[in-house]
This record gives C-alpha cells, sequence and structure tokens, in this order.
C-alpha cells in the first residue's frame, strides 16, 4: 500500500489550493453577505477541467480519476465549502451518472457541456414531504405518446433555479413502488410547465444556490429517459453513492480549514502572559480536530481510491467516508469557535462561515443517520 | 522561436524558515518548494510568445538539487516543452558560479531568447541573469514589464523613477522579468497529466569553485515591543521626537 502521493497528485493540490486562494477567497468575504454564485469562479474551475476529473477525453475529460477530484475539494473546501458543490452539480452527480446509464446520444448532448461549464447541472431527489424517504416522493411522469408529463415539486435542490439540465426522478408507475421511479433529463429553463425559485434562508453555503422546483403538466420528449423505466431507484442510489464522495470531500475540507486557522490562532493569541497553544486544553482540542481531520481524509481517499480501481459499489466506505467527514467538519468548526472565543463568534473570522457551513453535511445527500443504515445493514451482511 | 527560461526552485513565502544544525543553511524539512514567482512570470511570456507566434520551442533551465525536477513540471503543465536539470545538491550561494554554470549548459542548447525572473526569491541577489548575459555575449534588459517579438527584434518595456523606458534589442538576448509583465496561467488538469511526458535531461552542474560560502545565518531580531508615548494632541511632541532622533525617519 503506498500512501505517497503522486507529483500529478501534489501538483493538483497546489493547483487547488492557489486556485482557492487567489479565485476565490478575494471575493468571498462580500460575495457571502450578498449570496453570489460568482460565475466566473464557476467558468475558471471549469476551464482548468475541474469538473472532467471522472470523465472520460472522448466526453471532454481529463480521467484524473476520483481520488484527484476529492483532493482538489478538499483544497477548495479548505477556503469555500461553497464552491465545493459545483463538482457534485457538473460531474460527480448529473455528467457521471449520464455516463453510466445513458445512450450515446445522451452522453454526447450533455457530457461536454457538463465538464466544460457551458450546462449547469443538477439532480433533484428531495421533496417538501421526502427526504430521507426517497420512495415515499410524489413528483409523478406520466407517460405519453410522445413523451412524459412531469408533475410535482422538489425542494431542497441544489442549483434549481440556475441550472439548465437536471436529473429528475418522479414515479411512472406508483403500483411499482421504488421499482417505479424513473430518472430523467429535464431541460429546466427550456421546458414549459417547470418554475423555479430560490430558497434565501439557508444557515450556511451562501454562495451554493438552493431552491425549489415545481412541475405542473411539464411535457419532456421520449429521450429524456435516463436508463430504463423503472430504474430510478437504482440509478438514484447509484448516483448518491458518488456525490457523498464528494461531501465527504467537502467536510474534509472544512475540517482542515477549521484546524488551520486553529493552530495559526492558538500561536498567536495570549492570555495569562503566554500563547493558548501552550495551554494542554486547547492542545487537546488541537490534537482532537487533526486527528479527526486525519481521519476523515484517509477514509474519503480510500473510498475514492476503490472508485479508481473500477470498483463504483463501494457503498460501505462511501458511507463510512461522507458520515465521519460530517461529524469532523461539524466538531472541528464548532472546536476552532470555542478556541478563538468571542472572535470565532463574529463573521469577521472564518470560523462562523465553517461552522454554519459544516452543519449541511449531517443532513444533505442522505442524513447521517441513514448513512449509519448503510453502514450497519452492510457490516450486518443485509 | 528557440526560447530558454531559467527556473529556480525556492521555499514557499508561506514557509516558516529554519536554520539547520551547521548554521549556514536552511533546515529543508517540511519546507514547500515553488518555482520563484519572477521566474513564472518569464515561463508564461515564454508559452505566450509561441502561441502568438504559432511556432517555437520552450525549454526549461534549472539549476539545483533533485527536486528541483518537481518544480519544473510545473512549467511543463503551464506549456513549456522540454528541460534541463543541472544537478547541483550543494545549493550554492555563489551567484557567478551558478551563473557559469547555466551559461555552460546554454552554450549547448539553440536560442533566440534567454529569459529569467528578476530576482529569486531566496537570496533576493538579481545577479544570475545578467551574468549569464555577460558571460554568452548577449545583450541583456532587466525588470522588464513588456516584451513584442518581430522580425528577429525584441521591443521591451521597463518602468523606472523617471517613466518609461522602451527598448529594441537585437535577438539572440536575454531578459529579467518584472511583476506585471503578465498574469501567470494556473495549468490545466489535462497538462498536468501530460507533464510527466514531456522530456527532462539531467546534467551535472558545471559550477566550477565558489568563491563565495555562507557563513552564518541568525534569525532576525525579535521585534522590540512597541511604546505607547502619550494621548491625543500631548503625545505628538514626543512622538515627533522619537521618529526624528530615534527611528530617523523624519
Amino acid at each position: 500500500m503506498n500512501f505517497d502521493f503522486t507529483e500529478e497528485q501534489k501538483s493538483m493540490m497546489e493547483l487547488g489550493r492557489d486556485f482557492a486562494e487567489k479565485e476565490i477567497l478575494p471575493t468571498q468575504e462580500q460575495d457571502e453577505k450578498q449570496h453570489l454564485f460568482r460565475k466566473e469562479i464557476f467558468k475558471k474551475m471549469a476551464e482548468l477541467g475541474f469538473f472532467g476529473c471522472i470523465i472520460p477525453e472522448k466526453y471532454g475529460g481529463n480521467e484524473t480519476g476520483h481520488l484527484c477530484a476529492a483532493l482538489l475539494t478538499e483544497e477548495i473546501g479548505r477556503v469555500s465549502a461553497s464552491w465545493t458543490l459545483p463538482f457534485n452539480m457538473q460531474m460527480w452527480g448529473p455528467a457521471f451518472t449520464i455516463l453510466h446509464y445513458g445512450t450515446e446520444e445522451q452522453k454526447e448532448k450533455y457530457i461536454p457541456k457538463l465538464v466544460s461549464g457551458e450546462l449547469i447541472g443538477a439532480f433533484a431527489i428531495t421533496e417538501p414531504n421526502s427526504g430521507s424517504d426517497v420512495a415515499g416522493m410524489g413528483t409523478t411522469a406520466t407517460e405519453t405518446d410522445d413523451g412524459f408529463i412531469l408533475n410535482g415539486q422538489k425542494m431542497w435542490i441544489s442549483n434549481a433555479h440556475v441550472a439548465d439540465v437536471a436529473l429528475v426522478y418522479a414515479y411512472t408507475d406508483k403500483s411499482k413502488k421504488h421499482k417505479g421511479i424513473s430518472c430523467f433529463l429535464v431541460e429546466l429553463k427550456n421546458t414549459p410547465g417547470i418554475k423555479t425559485a430560490p430558497i434565501e434562508t439557508k444557515l450556511g453555503l451562501f454562495c451554493a444556490p438552493t431552491g425549489e422546483i415545481a412541475f405542473e403538466d411539464a411535457k419532456i420528449p421520449k429521450n429524456a429517459l435516463l436508463g430504463q423505466k423503472g430504474e430510478g431507484f437504482k440509478i438514484c442510489m447509484w448516483q448518491l453513492n458518488n456525490t457523498r464522495l464528494g461531501c465527504a470531500a467537502r467536510g474534509v475540507g472544512i475540517a482542515r480549514g477549521c484546524h488551520e486557522v486553529a493552530i495559526k490562532y492558538a500561536l498567536e493569541r495570549t492570555q495569562f502572559g503566554q500563547p493558548i497553544a501552550e495551554f494542554q486544553m486547547i492542545q487537546d482540542q488541537l490534537a482532537t480536530m487533526y486527528v479527526e481531520y486525519e481521519a476523515a481524509r484517509l477514509l474519503v481517499l480510500k473510498a475514492a481510491y476503490e472508485k479508481d480501481q473500477g470498483n463504483l459499489n463501494n457503498t460501505l466506505s462511501v458511507s463510512t467516508a461522507k458520515y465521519y467527514a460530517s461529524e469532523a467538519a461539524v466538531n472541528a468548526s464548532g472546536i476552532a469557535m470555542k478556541i478563538f472565543g468571542s472572535y470565532g463568534y463574529s463573521s469577521e473570522y472564518p470560523v462562523e462561515r465553517f461552522f454554519r457551513d459544516a452543519k449541511s453535511l449531517q443532513v444533505v445527500e442522505g442524513t447521517s443517520n441513514i448513512q449509519k443504515i448503510i453502514i450497519s445493514r452492510a457490516i450486518l451482511g443485509k | 522561436m528557440n526560447i530558454v527560461v531559467c527556473v529556480k526552485r525556492v521555499p514557499d513565502t508561506e514557509t516558516k524558515i529554519k536554520i539547520g544544525p551547521e548554521g549556514t543553511k536552511i533546515d529543508p524539512t517540511g519546507v514547500e518548494f515553488i518555482i520563484s514567482p519572477f521566474d513564472e512570470f518569464a515561463v508564461e511570456e515564454a508559452i505566450r510568445i509561441k502561441e502568438k507566434l504559432g511556432k517555437g520551442e520552450i525549454t526549461i533551465l534549472s539549476l539545483g538539487p533533485s527536486d528541483a525536477q518537481t518544480i519544473m513540471r510545473k512549467a511543463y503543465a503551464m506549456g513549456a516543452d522540454k528541460g534541463i536539470h543541472l544537478n547541483d545538491p550543494s545549493e550554492c550561494p555563489d551567484a557567478l558560479a551558478e551563473a557559469h554554470a547555466l551559461a555552460t549548459a546554454l552554450k549547448e542548447i539553440p536560442f533566440d531568447l534567454v529569459l529569467f525572473g528578476k530576482q529569486a526569491i531566496d537570496y533576493d541577489n538579481g545577479a544570475v541573469g545578467v551574468q549569464v548575459a555577460k558571460l554568452l555575449n548577449i545583450p541583456i534588459v532587466t525588470r522588464i514589464i513588456k516584451l513584442d517579438i518581430a522580425d528577429g527584434k525584441a521591443v521591451v518595456e521597463r518602468e523606472s523613477d523617471v517613466g518609461k523606458e522602451i527598448l529594441e534589442v537585437k535577438l539572440p538576448a536575454a531578459f529579467t522579468a518584472e511583476k506585471g509583465l503578465n498574469e501567470p496561467r494556473y495549468p490545466k488538469l489535462m497538462d498536468i497529466m501530460k507533464a510527466k511526458k514531456k522530456p527532462l535531461e539531467e546534467k551535472p552542474a558545471q559550477l566550477g569553485a565558489p568563491k563565495i560560502s555562507i557563513v552564518k545565518m541568525d534569525y532576525p531580531p525579535a521585534r522590540p515591543p512597541g511604546k505607547i508615548v502619550g494621548e491625543g494632541e500631548e503625545a505628538v511632541p514626543a512622538l515627533v521626537n522619537l521618529l526624528k532622533n530615534e527611528a530617523k525617519v523624519i
């Protein structure tokens, strides 16, 4: 087992770090205040190939792999959790799912443009009344002679009101229960009957657009179906097992951002005549943050490595990484706030943003409870 | 159009420098090394020239220990074509000896342009570029902020206290890059992957015997604590006195 990073991986980490510090950090404070999804940042990330890591060159990707994508996500997340969402919204979600389940026509139509950023992507599973209970969704896709008619609502959807194309999960046959769900490639902006609206009431992730989608007799063509009818639940679970890796890498980035700023602060802040880094309780807190970050990181890299080896169904590894990295991020941000004292409680320091952003990880893409259910089922052999 | 860009591996500016046990070198443990930032402007300019002319070859030349090859790969990922690493584990502080090694290697490479950063950010000598040009007997203009190539000539701009200078230089020539020459590009992921396939030749460095050595390295003295001289208007006379007679800045 080789734990060393290759030269290419190190170069990519350096690229991610430089990009985050030079392109995202300078305008971050005002962008967070304005809840701004700055298009130039998105375009530059796409141009550098950030959304093509797990996509073949044939479709505009660079085939650098899941592990490289996870490392890049961590470097970006260290500065801004919001700006890690595009890795999922462009690549781990729509592009990769279309790559696996799509027809050649669908692949050629959407993947290159998702990788290049010409199209903004999204995926819509959650509804006002169905979160963890994915099969409890109510959105329907009624088949007609020339397509399907969508009716229903999706909520808490990243990029809902800015996305060009989204993976939309809906029931084509309620009688078949979860085997009656299908997945569709829906062009949100140019399909009549689709209305989107932003959700502005989130606690954090302010630069990552979130919204709701309402479908009212929205007609989509036959070739909008991704995979087979009734395959939607399976596709959804498969997709989540990839986007969860992106989430986990986001958590690692937050945990790292937190412990780095906390170390710097503890070395500078003096109380009782010495840097607070000299006090054992602070040292205990810093050590805890570091250990949990390292552990989360290794779990993420292992899950990513497995995918690069061809094992895409590694739900145990991915859920373990997602669960642990989410908890590590939340814990790290809480500890960092304690170390920073009142300064941590102020928006003039990055800690409160880490605190607000980290909390989302325990609820998005499968709550921590859901991850533990997946883990326990796997280890119990169910 | 053959362009050689000389790059130096230097410690990252964010590094907390520790002096090694011998007291004459920095301790490389845990230090991240990067291309000296001014050299990056030179690399970027070479790539832009090649892109504008639609042809040419860019060679990266670096003198330093074996991990200089890592930073050369970044230049490859930006768009350089090949490289030559002159292996010198000694990290020689004698600029003239370094210039000698680089000039010796450059005599074997056909070039129209040699580009350097104006100074390396470790020792900040700013000497090597000029010395190499002298050893090769080619013209050099330092601290350029603009470079245009046409008809076997370079037209460059540099800034001084009195204003802007515009110079015309016959090729082959050398230039050192100043901040403002360009904005170096980020390497694309695809190009980072392709970098390892580009040829990198390693040669021993022919420095000759260095005439300069470092006898001692010390940390800068600790900043003395600040003094509060008074409050409001009453503080002004005391402050003026200190600024004039102690700090000697007015």
